[in-house]
């Protein structure tokens, strides 16, 4: 049986990485490829990089740091943040990243979406949609959840798989922080809306938020950053948990 | 020492860090005299198998890794290659195995791509040696190889039971990729630079 997957997510900026991180075995708190590697020994299914570089070196620097992580990593990760165009995405692959999230540069330009599909294949290509509910409504938002657009968070998701999405990276921004849980109203809406796999994101607090979130939504994996990195929640712990509550989880 | 064929469908840094790390000594297949320096040879692919096989037919090499004696591995697209036909294109493949490569079924209420990790039920053929059965690997595809109980060697199931991996002559499939699905892929690698001739 397919597994549901648990995704630590990881923010670097110039090719380190950012935010507290609490692993008492760990030499280098900064050092992506020894947290990745940690992660991996702990049984995280997969893994996400949101680079959160603003300089002009960003590019660069990303791509030395994914090939160092390809190296050492032996499951899956996923690459996010200044794609914008099939050549970064290229250049990411080549470097051993096994998927590229893209969120703003596929708002503003939504043929990205297809143009990536076709060159590199659907399973290639997440959609992350940070959403954010505005007088009753699911609207997508840009810029970590500061700049509203037009579009309702439904239409957009059900779009982009349109388009050759291969995976929706939702994070709830009303949620997001709060570690009071995930939006499962929500992720259950988007998950019998669209035909492709969905990661949760947004509010992972305690282990039970992760039971409920598998148990009343069709989702096929749970993202968090700080539960993880602050070591609140071991994830082969959260895993038995998950197991006792007749999740399939890998072991 | 293993080669891997070389014709562009795909990055392959990932297998060539898995190998690296498991201390696997390769080089690149780039023409039919480079097949002769391997002892093993490793077909990789991701992305469209009908446009992989224009590339891998553009290389010149289907021939002669057709007539190939020495252990062969193809991994996920790579896999789809050696079966008879896909329904990605609707292309015709390389035909060593009697086999279809489909596209998933929605109507059967799964989610396409298949994406993540998923159980293995395998049939102690020598390249799952070592490798506890029910162990979970990576996968991501959203062509399968239609089950046949004579090449089968590794049964998974999403929506209906598929082959995960193949077996016939010298000549091996995995629809998972080992590079990716932790010690068990890495596991699985050095078994198969293990078999004999």
């Amino acid at each position: 049986m397919l597994s549901k997957r648990i995704i630590p997510c990881l923010d670097v900026k110039d090719g380190r990485t950012v935010k507290g991180v609490n692993f008492i075995d760990l030499k280098d708190a900064g050092d992506p490829v020894e947290l990745a590697w940690q992660y991996a020994q702990q049984g995280a299914d997969e893994l996400v990089f949101l680079d959160i570089t603003a300089t002009h070196e960003r590019r660069k620097t990303m791509i030395e740091m994914v090939k160092s992580v390809a190296r050492q990593l032996n499951i899956p990760f996923t690459i996010g943040g200044g794609i914008t165009t099939v050549q970064d995405a290229e250049a990411l692959l080549n470097a051993g990243a096994d998927k590229i999230s893209i969120n703003s540069a596929a708002v503003k330009n939504p043929e990205l979406i297809e143009e990536l599909a076709r060159n590199f294949g659907v399973q290639f290509v997440v959609v992350a949609v940070d959403t954010k509910l505005v007088e009753g409504r699911n609207m997508v938002h840009l810029n970590g959840g500061r700049l509203i657009t037009e579009l309702e968070t439904e239409d957009w998701i059900r779009k982009a798989e349109g388009l050759g999405a291969g995976e929706i990276l939702l994070t709830s921004m009303d949620h997001d922080g709060t570690k009071q849980g995930f939006d499962c109203g929500l992720l259950n809406t988007i998950t019998q809306m669209i035909n492709i796999p969905v990661i949760a994101s947004g509010g992972a607090g305690k282990v039970e938020h992760f039971i409920e979130v598998f148990e009343k939504t069709g989702v096929d994996a749970a993202l968090a950053a700080s539960v993880f990195h602050f070591g609140e929640i071991p994830i082969p712990d959260l895993k038995q948990k998950l197991k006792y509550h007749n999740i399939p989880v890998r072991l | 020492m293993i080669g891997i064929v070389n014709y562009g469908a795909g990055n392959i840094f990932s297998l060539t860090s898995a190998l690296e790390r498991q201390h696997l000594p390769y080089g690149m297949v780039n023409t039919e005299a480079d097949l002769e320096k391997y002892t093993h040879i490793i077909i990789p692919g991701v992305g469209h198998a009908g446009a992989a096989m224009k590339k891998l037919e553009d290389t010149g090499l289907v021939e002669p890794i057709k007539a190939l004696k020495k252990p062969v591995l193809g991994i996920c697209v790579g896999m789809q290659l050696l079966t008879a036909h896909s329904e990605e294109g609707d292309a015709t493949m390389m035909n060593i195995f009697p086999l279809q490569t489909r596209l998933f079924n929605k109507d059967q209420g799964i989610k396409i791509p298949h994406m993540g990790w998923n159980n293995i039920d395998h049939k102690n053929n020598s390249l799952f040696e070592g490798v506890e059965n029910l162990t979970q690997f990576y996968f991501v595809h959203s062509y399968f190889i239609e089950y046949n109980p004579t090449f089968d060697i590794a049964t998974a199931n999403y929506g209906m039971p598929f082959s995960a991996a193949i077996h016939k002559d010298n000549f091996y499939g995995v629809q998972f990729h080992p590079e990716k699905s932790g010690i068990a892929g890495e596991h699985l690698l050095k078994n198969f630079s293990n078999l004999k001739q």
